[in-house]
């Protein structure tokens, strides 16, 4: 009982930690708890914390909630991912709870209002850079397809507004259809190329 | 009411944004200041500078600020919750299908399948994200008067900083809140 007690509770203190001090969401995450599970405490295999991290970023959801259900299910079953889930989420919970509190009283500062100003610039920068590794990569493969969905989905949100949860779904039913056009196909010229 | 209409929004947050990170931000910013209006687009854009800021997956920070404004300390429970259940039924059932089936091929095509649209939806955030910061809050325009340069010049320097030498965006986005921030308060 005392080593399930104690597992519990490092499995807590281990996500709690490990959320509240990465910032940037779940590709700094992931490989950090690779160290403290795999490296550190030796509970997984490295291999089978690869296949994990798949799970959680093929999930719909944050990486980093996704990581700690499927790392607190394999280590202590369900309470297990609900002691990972409750140490994940709440470090930001907190944080943005002060914070805030402190938005509403300190928006109209000026020296605040100065640095979000700055800060938002430095935004909207990182965003364009992550859109131009991201868009350059689907140019890259000169798949027409792609290019079309893109252009496609890009004036349906900017220019119609239309809900983004239509978009993602007509997007996987294209993905879907290509999966078995292309099953379809493999199979008529008998075998995969 | 505002309860059950925060916790279905985030609900759907969590439900569609797959990829982590920068895929949420459409959909939050979809859900909060296209259909609810919970955040005008200035507000908007101050919560993904805090949230980028903060530690935490952008979703859940969002869910807890736009929470607790809406509706207090239960908002933000209620918001949080809604965010992390679709992770909690589907990531457990893709679990025990893999561990079963050892295999995601499907699965893994339809995300190939998604990936030009995530990037088409993230394009579109960061648009309207580009446009608050260059023009502020009225939009677009062609007049000179409300294009704001020390923005326009902070933005084309984080953009070369991060492709020229890959820096952490953290410190881009705080090295242009203080150089902004010396630069306008002088100004």
């Amino acid at each position: 009982m005392e080593g399930k007690k104690s597992t519990y509770l490092t499995l807590f203190k281990s996500t709690f930690y490990l959320s509240a001090f990465t910032i940037g969401g779940g590709y700094v995450i992931v490989p950090l708890m690779k160290k403290k599970f795999v490296d550190d405490l030796h509970w997984i295999k490295e291999e089978e914390m690869l296949n994990l991290t798949a799970i959680a970023q093929s999930s719909p959801g944050p990486v980093a909630v996704n990581a700690a259900i499927l790392l607190g299910y394999r280590v202590a079953g369900i309470l297990g991912a609900l002691i990972t889930i409750l140490g994940t989420i709440l470090p930001p919970f907190i944080t943005l709870c002060i914070i805030s509190v402190f938005y509403a009283a300190f928006r109209d500062n000026i020296v605040v209002n100065s640095v979000l100003k700055g800060m938002q610039a430095g935004v909207a920068a990182v965003i364009a850079d992550v859109v131009i590794n991201l868009g350059g990569n689907v140019i890259k493969q000169k798949d027409m397809v792609s290019v079309i969905v893109l252009a496609c989905a890009f004036f349906a949100t900017y220019i119609w507004k239309v809900n983004v949860m239509y978009i993602i779904l007509a997007g996987g039913c294209t993905g879907a259809a290509r999966f078995f056009l292309k099953m379809k196909n493999s199979q008529k010229g008998g075998g995969i190329k | 009411m505002i309860l059950l209409k925060l916790f279905l929004s985030f609900f759907q947050i969590g439900l569609f944004s797959i990829g982590g990170g920068m895929a949420a931000i459409p959909l939050i910013q979809n859900q909060v200041v296209d259909l609810n209006h919970w955040l005008s687009l200035a507000e908007f854009t101050d919560l993904i500078t805090i949230a980028e800021m903060t530690p935490g997956p952008i979703a859940i920070n969002s869910a807890t600020f736009v929470g607790i404004r809406i509706a207090g300390i239960f908002g933000a429970v209620v918001s949080t919750l809604g965010c992390i259940l679709p992770s909690c039924i589907i990531v457990s059932i893709l679990a025990w299908i893999y561990f079963k089936f050892k295999d995601l091929k499907v699965l893994q095509t339809i995300l190939a399948g998604l990936r030009p649209v995530i990037v088409a939806m993230i394009a579109s955030a960061g648009l309207s994200i580009f446009i608050v910061a260059i023009w502020g809050e009225g939009g677009f325009s062609t007049n000179p008067k409300t294009l704001n340069f020390i923005s326009l010049l902070l933005f084309f320097s984080a953009i070369f900083v991060l492709r020229k030498w890959k820096t952490n965006p953290i410190f881009v986005i705080l090295g242009s809140g203080i150089i902004g921030g010396v630069i306008n308060l002088l100004a």
